[in-house]
C-alpha cells in the first residue's frame, strides 16, 4: 500500500486523538482536559468520515461537542471559584483506572479481530449516503426496539431533569 | 475555453463531486508542469488548497462591504449619513478601520489564561469559514458536494460556542465570563427551533444534500417557502432563530453594552478583535445564505429554466436582502430580557416547531408528490393565514400611538 496523501490524513488524525487524550487524563487542569476532550472527540469524528461513516462523524460533533463538552464546561465554570480555589484532577487511582482501560482495551481488541467483515471495507470506494440505510435499519428492521428503548430512556431522564431543577412551589 | 472564475468553479466542482482523481492528475500534468511526476495525491493536495484559498480569499472581504452596509443603513434609518470622509460616500472606512486594527497593541491579559486566550479567536473563525463550504452558491460554484451537507452546517457551527466559551474563560474578566455564559446558554437554546425547523425541510425533501434540496425548487412556486403552509412557518422560525444564533438584535444579550461592555471578547483588541468582527458578520452572511438556500430556492431563479434572479447573482440578491433584513430589525427593535428570550425559544418557537414537523409528516402523506393542487392548496391556506392573523393581531398594531416628533431635540 503507497503512502499517499490519504495515509497521511489519516495517521494526523490518529496521532490527534491519541495525543489529545492522553493529554485529557494527564492534565491537571480542569478546563484544558475540557478543551482537550473537545480535540480528541473533532478527531474520532475526522476517523468516522474515513471510515465512509459521514452522518454519524456529524452527529458526533454535534452530541458530543455541542452537547456534551458545553455541559462539561458550564459545570466547571459554575462550580470553580475563579478567583481563589483552583479546580484540579486527582491522579490517586493510577493503577485501578490503568486496569479498567486495560481490560477495555483488550475487550475492544477482541472484538476488532473477531468481526470478519473489517477487511472488507473497500477505502477507494466513494462516499455513498448513509442516511438512508441508518433510516431503514433502525426504524424497519432489526434496531428498532433498541431504538425505542433508547427513546423513552432519554424521555425518563428529560423529565427527571426538569422535576430536579424546577423551582420548589411554596405553600403560602 | 478562456480561463475563467465559472471554468475554474466547474472544474473545481466536478472534482469535488465525483472526486475524480484522474482528473486531478491531469490537472497536475497540464497545469502545474514541473509538478508533472510526482503522484496523483499531490495534485489533490493542491486543488484542495486551490479551493480553501479561494474561500479564505473572498470570505473576509464580505464582513468589509457588510460593515460599511451596516453603518450605512444603521445611519439612514437614525435620519444620518453615516461614514462620508474616507474615499467617496465612506466606501473606504472599512479599510482603514481594518488597518488601524492591524497596527493596535495586542494586548492579552496578564491575569488571564494566554494559551486559550489566544487560541478561542481561530476555533469561531475557522469554525464560521468552514460553513462556507457546504453552501452551493451556483448550480457548479460550490466547494464540497456533501451527502449530509445542512448537517454538516450544523455540526459545523455548533462548535463555535466552544469558541466563545473559550474566550470568556481565558480573559479572566467578569464581563467576558458572564457574556460567554449568556451567548452559550443562547447558542445552545437556539440550535434546537433551528434544527427543528431544518428537519420540516429534510422531511419534504428527504435529502441533506444541499444541492439536492436547491434543484428541486424550480421556480417561484416551488421554492420551499411556499410548498406547504408549515414551511411557511418554518421559515420564520429559522430566520428569527438564526438572529439569536448570531447574536444579533434583538437577541444581543451576550454582548449587550449598556451591561457587559461588549461580552466574551471585552478583553481583546487589535487584530484578534478584527477576527472575531469577521467572523460575526461571516456568521450573519452564512446563516442568510442557509436560509436562502433552504426556503428561497438556492440559486434557482424565480421560472425554472430563466435565469431571472438565479444563478450566482441571484444567489447573493436573496442573500444579501436577507442580511438586509437582519439589519433592519436590528435599528428598529429594542433589546429582549433574559427571561423573554428564553421564553421566546423554549415556550414559542419549540412548540411551533413540533407542530410543523407533525403538520409536514401529515402533508407528506396527503401529497407524497408536488403536484399544481399541492402548491395552490398551499398557497391558498398561506394567504388565509397571513390574512388570518392581520384581522387577529393587526387591530392591536394599528391602534398603538403613533410616537410624536419630540420639540425639545
Amino acid at each position: 500500500m503507497e503512502f499517499g496523501l490519504k495515509q497521511l490524513v489519516f495517521y494526523v488524525f490518529a496521532l490527534l486523538t491519541v495525543g489529545s487524550a492522553v493529554i485529557v487524563v494527564t492534565i491537571r487542569n480542569i478546563v484544558y482536559a475540557a478543551f482537550s476532550l473537545m480535540m480528541t472527540l473533532f478527531s474520532v469524528a475526522g476517523l468516522y468520515v474515513f471510515l465512509q461513516a459521514d452522518f454519524l462523524a456529524a452527529t458526533q460533533v454535534v452530541v458530543y461537542v455541542g452537547g456534551i463538552l458545553v455541559l462539561i464546561l458550564f459545570g466547571v465554570m459554575m462550580t470553580s471559584g475563579r478567583l481563589d480555589m483552583k479546580l484540579k484532577m486527582e491522579r490517586g487511582q493510577l493503577f485501578w483506572g490503568g486496569l479498567v482501560s486495560l481490560l477495555i482495551f483488550i475487550l475492544l481488541l477482541s472484538v476488532i479481530t473477531n468481526t470478519p467483515q473489517w477487511k472488507n471495507v473497500d477505502e477507494g470506494a466513494s462516499l455513498e449516503p448513509t442516511t438512508h440505510q441508518i433510516g431503514e435499519m433502525i426504524m424497519r428492521q432489526e434496531f428498532l426496539l433498541p431504538f425505542e428503548v433508547t427513546s423513552i430512556l432519554l424521555l425518563v431522564a428529560l423529565i427527571g431533569a426538569a422535576l430536579i431543577s424546577r423551582k420548589e412551589v411554596r405553600e403560602e | 475555453m478562456p480561463f475563467s472564475l465559472q471554468y475554474l468553479a466547474n472544474h473545481l466542482s466536478q472534482f469535488w463531486v465525483q472526486t475524480s482523481e484522474n482528473w486531478a492528475q491531469r490537472f497536475v500534468e497540464n497545469h502545474v508542469p514541473f509538478l508533472g511526476h510526482l503522484p496523483y495525491s499531490l495534485g489533490e493536495l493542491i486543488i484542495m488548497l486551490m479551493c480553501c484559498a479561494i474561500f479564505v480569499a473572498v470570505v473576509p472581504l464580505l464582513p468589509l462591504g457588510l460593515v460599511l452596509a451596516e453603518r450605512k443603513v444603521s445611519a439612514h434609518i437614525q435620519d444620518r449619513v453615516g461614514p462620508m470622509r474616507v474615499g467617496p460616500h465612506g466606501t473606504l472606512q472599512t479599510l482603514a478601520d481594518g488597518i488601524k486594527l492591524l497596527f493596535k497593541e495586542d494586548y492579552i491579559p496578564k491575569q488571564g489564561d494566554k494559551l486559550l486566550f489566544i487560541l478561542a479567536p481561530y476555533i469561531i473563525f475557522a469554525s464560521s469559514f468552514a460553513v462556507f463550504a457546504a453552501i452551493p452558491f451556483g448550480r457548479s460554484i460550490l466547494v464540497s458536494d456533501l451527502n449530509i451537507g445542512i448537517f454538516y452546517i450544523m455540526a459545523i457551527s455548533s462548535i463555535i460556542v466552544m469558541g466563545v466559551i473559550m474566550a470568556g474563560w481565558a480573559s479572566n474578566s467578569k464581563w467576558s465570563l458572564l457574556g460567554a455564559m449568556r451567548s452559550a446558554a443562547q447558542l445552545v437554546s437556539y440550535e434546537i427551533p433551528i434544527g427543528l425547523s431544518i428537519l420540516t425541510i429534510i422531511m419534504l425533501m428527504q435529502t441533506l444534500n444541499m444541492q439536492e434540496i436547491v434543484e428541486k425548487q424550480d421556480g417561484l412556486w416551488n421554492w420551499l417557502i411556499f410548498r406547504s403552509p408549515f414551511t411557511f412557518i418554518a421559515f420564520f422560525v429559522f430566520f428569527i432563530s438564526s438572529i439569536a444564533e448570531v447574536n444579533r438584535t434583538p437577541f444581543d444579550l451576550p454582548e449587550a453594552e449598556s451591561e457587559l461592555v461588549a461580552g466574551f471578547h471585552t478583553e481583546y483588541s487589535g487584530m484578534r478583535f478584527a477576527l472575531f468582527f469577521i467572523a460575526e458578520y461571516a456568521n450573519m452572511f452564512a446563516v442568510s445564505a442557509i436560509a436562502a438556500t433552504l426556503f428561497l430556492g438556492g440559486w434557482q431563479g424565480i421560472l425554472p429554466g430563466v435565469d431571472i434572479l438565479g444563478g450566482l447573482p441571484g444567489f447573493v440578491i436573496k442573500t444579501l436582502f436577507l442580511v438586509f433584513v437582519m439589519m433592519w430589525i436590528r435599528w428598529t427593535l429594542p433589546r429582549l430580557r433574559v427571561d423573554q428570550l428564553m421564553n421566546l425559544c423554549w415556550k414559542y418557537f419549540i412548540p411551533i416547531s413540533f407542530f410543523n414537523i407533525l403538520g409536514v409528516g401529515i402533508w407528506g402523506l396527503i401529497f407524497p408528490e408536488d403536484t399544481l393542487v399541492s402548491i395552490v392548496i398551499s398557497l391558498v391556506i398561506i394567504v388565509l393565514g397571513l390574512i388570518g392573523v392581520f384581522a387577529v393581531f393587526g387591530k392591536g398594531v394599528s391602534k398603538a400611538p403613533v410616537p410624536q416628533a419630540s420639540s425639545a431635540s
